[in-house]
C-alpha cells in the first residue's frame, strides 16, 4: 500500500481484488487435520519452539466453520474418505487446503489396499508439503507459500465465473 | 443389533458421534456414546480410520526394508517398534548382538520412552484444559529430537538400528547434551508436578474417573502403565528380561484405583526412573573402547531359516510383540503385530459406563491411544 | 522339560503336535477341542492371559513345497498330498503364565471348507477384538461370538485382504457411505 495512505490525505488507489487479498492473507486460521505421525510434527509446529501463530495461524479450529486452511497431515485411507470430504465441503468460502506430508501428497510408503494414494484424488489442494514427517519448518514455509498464493489470487473473478456457470446451467 | 444397543434398549437417550476427526488430538477414532442427561450409558467404537495394511506390506517388503514402516506404528515413540521388530528377527535367526550395540538401543529406547509419556502429559492437559504443561514439556521433547537428529539424521521417525546392532555410535558430545536434558527434564517434569498433580481441579477431574480393577484389566489383556496403575506389578524388563536390563536398578511405579489420576502419575515416575537407567547405561558404555564391535555377524541378504517366533518388549504403551513366520526366502511369510493399545482401547465401554461425557475425553486421553499402532 | 511334560499331560489326546522353536513353545490341538483345551490350560497349568489371536494363511506355503517336491523327482507323490490335504489356515492363541511368566502357543489348523471356531470370549473377554480382526482379514467365523463384524476395513469391504490370493494394491475397492438418518444405518 502506497505512502501516501499515511502521509497524505488518506486517499488510496488499488484493485478491490488486492484490497480483500490483503484483508485475507494474514490470519489463515488451520483446522489441524491430523491423522498420523505428520500430526505430531504439526503438533510441533504449533507449539512454542517454531510458533506459527507469528505467521497468523493464531487460532487452531476445530470446528469447519470457522476455519480457513484445511491442514492435513496424514495417512487418509479409504474408509475415511467420506469423513473428510464432508469437512472439506462444511467449511465456508474462502478455503485452502495444505496436503502435509508424504502421504497425504501421493500414499506415501503405503501403496497398499486400504490407502488413498494422495488426497487430491478428492479435494482440491494447494499447497504440496513433501517429507516423511515434512520438518515444522517446513510447514511454515508452506504456510508462507500460501499466504504468497491468497495475495495473488482473484476472488472476483472466480466468483464471476461461478456465478456464469451458475446461469447457463440453470442452478 | 450391537450389544450395546440391546442392552440399553428400554432406556431414554440421545446419540453422540465423537467422530473420527475431533478436538481431542488423538488420531482418528470414532467412540459413539448413547447418553441420558449427561451421564454415558454406552458407547460403541469404530475403528480402522488410519488401517494402512502393514501386515500385508510386511509380505511384500525384505527383512530390512520393513523396519522404516515399523516407525510409523507408534509414532511417539519410533524407536520402541523399531528395536522390537529387530530382536525378533534376531530372536528367529539366533543371533547375539555385540553389549554396545545393545547399550545404546536401551539409551535410545528409554529416551523415546520419556518423549511418549511427554506427549501423553502434555495432550492430557491440552484435553482438560491445561495449556502450560503442553508448551512446557514439548520444549524438552525438542531437544530429545536434538538428540535423535545427531545420532540419526531423522527428528521423529527415526530408522533406528539393522538387523545384528545399530549403525554408528553415539555422538562425541552425547553426555554434555545428555546432563543438559536432564537438567532441562528435571525441571520440566517439577514444574508440571507442581501445576498439576495438587491442583484441586486436576485431582477433581481425575481421581476416580473410569477405575478398573485388577482382575478385569488382566481379563481384558491390558499391559504397561494402563495395567501397573491398577496396582499390578507386571513389567516385562522384569518378568521377561530381555538384552542389559537385569544389569540396571530401577523401580516399577504401581498405582492403586486404576483411574486417569494413576494413568498419569504412573507415567510422571516412570520417566525419573528412566533418567535412572539411561545414566546407568551411559555409564557401562562409556567403559567400553571405541573398537567393541557395532553389528553381529549378519549376511548382506537376511534369511532365517523356516520357523516362528513370538518376542515382546515393553514400549511406552505395554506389550509391543511381533510375530513373524518365515518360509526361508529373504521376504517374511506373515508378520503379526500385537499393539497395546489394541486390548486396551476394546475395554472402553466397560471403563466409561456411568461416567459423565468430559469423564469421556478426559479416559480416552489417558489411556494413550495411538491410531497407528491400533489400526496398522 | 517338566512344562512339556505337564502339558501333554493335561491335554492328553488332544496335544497333536509339541515343538519348539526359536526358544517359544507351540503346541496343536484339533480344531473342535480348543475350547476345553484353552479351559483346561487356563485352570490347571496357569496360562491365565491372552496375549494375543490371529490368523495365518498357509497356501503359498503348501504352493511353494508343492512346487519344490515336485522339482525332486523322488517326492511326486507327496506333493500332491501336501497341497490339497492340510488345512488352508491356521489360528494361533498366545498365552502367558502370570506367575511362572512362560509363554506357549496353541494353534489350530482351519480348514477351508469349514472356516467356524468357536469363539473364546467366553474364556476371556481379551478375545473380542482380535477374534473380530481374525473374521475381516481372514474370513475365519467365530461362533459365539457377541458381535462378530468387520473392524478394521468398512462395512461393504467384499474380500478379505490378508488372504494370499488378495493383490497388495487391491482391486479398486470404494468406500460409497450415505449418512442415512437413526434407525436405517448399520449402527441400529
Amino acid at each position: 500500500m502506497a505512502i501516501e495512505a499515511y502521509t497524505g490525505d488518506g486517499w488510496l488507489l488499488t484493485k478491490l481484488e488486492q484490497l480483500i487479498n490483503w484483508g485475507r492473507k494474514r490470519s489463515p486460521w488451520p483446522l489441524p487435520y491430523g491423522t498420523a505421525c505428520c500430526g505430531i510434527e504439526m503438533m510441533a509446529a504449533l507449539a512454542s519452539s517454531y510458533d506459527m501463530a507469528r505467521f497468523g495461524a493464531e487460532r487452531p479450529s476445530f470446528s469447519p466453520r470457522q476455519a480457513d486452511v484445511l491442514i492435513e497431515a496424514g495417512t487418509i485411507t479409504k474408509k475415511m474418505v467420506p469423513v473428510l470430504k464432508r469437512i472439506y465441503e462444511q467449511m465456508a468460502e474462502p478455503k485452502w487446503v495444505i496436503a502435509m506430508g508424504a502421504c497425504a501428497c501421493s500414499g506415501g510408503v503405503f501403496r497398499t489396499y486400504s490407502t488413498l494414494q494422495g488426497i487430491d484424488q478428492i479435494i482440491p489442494v494447494d499447497v504440496y508439503v513433501p517429507g516423511c514427517p515434512p520438518r515444522p519448518e517446513g510447514l511454515i514455509y508452506a504456510l508462507l507459500k500460501l499466504i504468497e498464493k491468497i495475495e495473488k489470487d482473484h476472488p472476483l473473478r472466480k466468483k464471476a465465473i461461478q456465478l456464469k456457470g451458475e446461469l447457463q446451467h440453470g442452478t | 443389533m450391537g450389544p450395546v444397543k440391546q442392552r440399553i434398549a428400554n432406556e431414554d437417550y440421545v446419540t453422540i458421534n465423537v467422530g473420527p476427526s475431533h478436538p481431542a488430538m488423538h488420531g482418528t477414532l470414532r467412540a459413539i456414546a448413547y447418553v441420558s442427561g449427561e451421564t454415558v450409558l454406552g458407547t460403541d467404537l469404530e475403528i480402522g480410520y488410519l488401517h494402512r495394511g502393514v501386515e500385508k506390506l510386511g509380505e511384500n517388503l525384505t527383512y530390512h526394508q520393513f523396519i522404516p514402516i515399523t516407525d510409523r506404528l507408534n509414532y511417539c515413540s519410533a524407536i520402541a517398534n523399531n528395536v522390537a521388530y529387530e530382536m525378533a528377527v534376531e530372536k528367529l535367526m539366533g543371533l547375539d548382538i555385540p553389549i554396545k550395540a545393545q547399550l545404546i538401543r536401551i539409551i535410545m529406547t528409554e529416551l523415546s520412552r520419556i518423549a511418549d509419556h511427554i506427549v501423553l502429559v502434555g495432550i492430557l492437559g491440552v484435553d482438560l484444559g491445561a495449556f502450560t504443561p503442553f508448551f512446557y514439556l514439548f520444549l524438552q521433547r525438542e531437544e530429545i529430537y536434538e538428540i535423535f537428529e545427531w545420532y540419526n539424521g531423522a527428528r521423529l521417525t527415526n530408522t533406528f538400528g539393522r538387523i545384528g546392532g545399530v549403525e554408528s555410535e553415539l555422538p562425541e558430545d552425547f553426555e554434555q547434551r545428555w546432563l543438559e536434558l536432564k537438567k532441562g527434564l528435571d525441571k520440566a517434569i517439577t514444574e508440571t508436578d507442581k501445576l498439576l498433580t495438587r491442583n484441586r481441579i486436576w485431582m477433581d477431574r481425575t481421581i476416580g474417573v473410569s477405575p478398573i480393577s485388577a482382575q478385569d484389566a488382566l481379563d481384558w489383556g491390558f499391559t504397561g502403565p494402563c495395567l501397573r496403575a491398577c496396582g499390578v506389578k507386571r513389567d516385562l524388563r522384569k518378568d521377561e528380561p530381555y538384552s542389559l536390563y537385569p544389569e540396571f536398578d530401577f523401580e516399577i511405579p504401581t498405582g492403586e484405583n486404576g483411574d486417569v489420576f494413576d494413568r498419569y502419575m504412573v507415567r510422571m515416575v516412570e520417566m525419573h526412573e528412566s533418567v535412572k537407567i539411561i545414566d546407568q547405561a551411559f555409564k557401562m558404555y562409556k567403559e567400553l573402547g571405541p573398537d567393541e564391535p557395532l553389528m553381529a555377524k549378519v549376511p548382506k541378504i537376511i534369511r532365517p531359516p523356516e520357523g516362528e517366533v513370538y518376542h515382546a518388549i515393553e514400549s511406552p504403551n505395554g506389550e509391543l510383540g511381533f510375530y513373524i513366520k518365515s518360509d526361508g526366502s529373504d521376504k517374511p511369510y506373515r508378520i503379526k503385530i500385537r499393539p497395546p493399545c489394541f486390548m486396551i482401547f476394546q475395554a472402553f465401554d466397560d471403563l466409561i459406563q456411568g461416567e459423565m461425557i468430559s469423564d469421556l475425553i478426559a479416559c480416552l486421553s489417558s489411556l494413550n491411544i495411538i491410531a497407528g499402532e491400533l489400526d496398522r | 522339560m517338566a512344562l512339556k511334560h505337564d502339558i501333554l499331560k493335561v491335554l492328553g489326546n488332544n496335544a497333536l503336535s509339541f515343538d519348539e522353536s526359536a526358544g517359544c513353545l507351540f503346541v496343536e490341538v484339533p480344531k473342535d477341542e480348543i475350547i476345553p483345551s484353552l479351559k483346561i490350560l487356563k485352570s490347571e497349568l496357569g496360562f491365565d492371559f491372552l496375549s494375543d489371536l490371529f490368523g495365518v494363511d498357509n497356501s503359498a506355503l503348501y504352493a511353494k513345497k508343492a512346487k519344490k517336491s515336485k522339482k525332486d523327482e523322488n517326492n511326486e507323490e507327496q506333493a500332491d498330498t501336501l497341497s490339497s490335504s492340510l488345512p488352508r489356515f491356521e489360528v494361533i492363541y498366545l498365552l502367558l503364565n502370570l506367575t511362572t511368566n512362560k509363554r506357549l502357543q496353541v494353534r489350530i489348523r482351519v480348514p477351508e471348507d469349514d472356516l467356524t471356531v468357536e469363539s473364546a470370549t467366553s474364556l476371556w473377554k481379551a478375545a473380542n477384538w482380535p477374534e473380530r480382526e481374525c473374521y475381516d482379514m481372514f474370513g475365519i467365523k467365530f461362533k459365539g461370538h457377541p458381535y462378530l463384524r468387520r473392524l478394521l476395513m468398512w462395512e461393504e469391504f467384499p474380500a478379505h485382504p490378508l488372504r494370499k490370493d488378495y493383490p497388495l494394491e487391491g482391486m479398486g475397492e470404494e468406500r460409497d457411505m450415505k449418512y442415512e438418518p437413526e434407525g436405517t444405518g448399520h449402527w441400529t
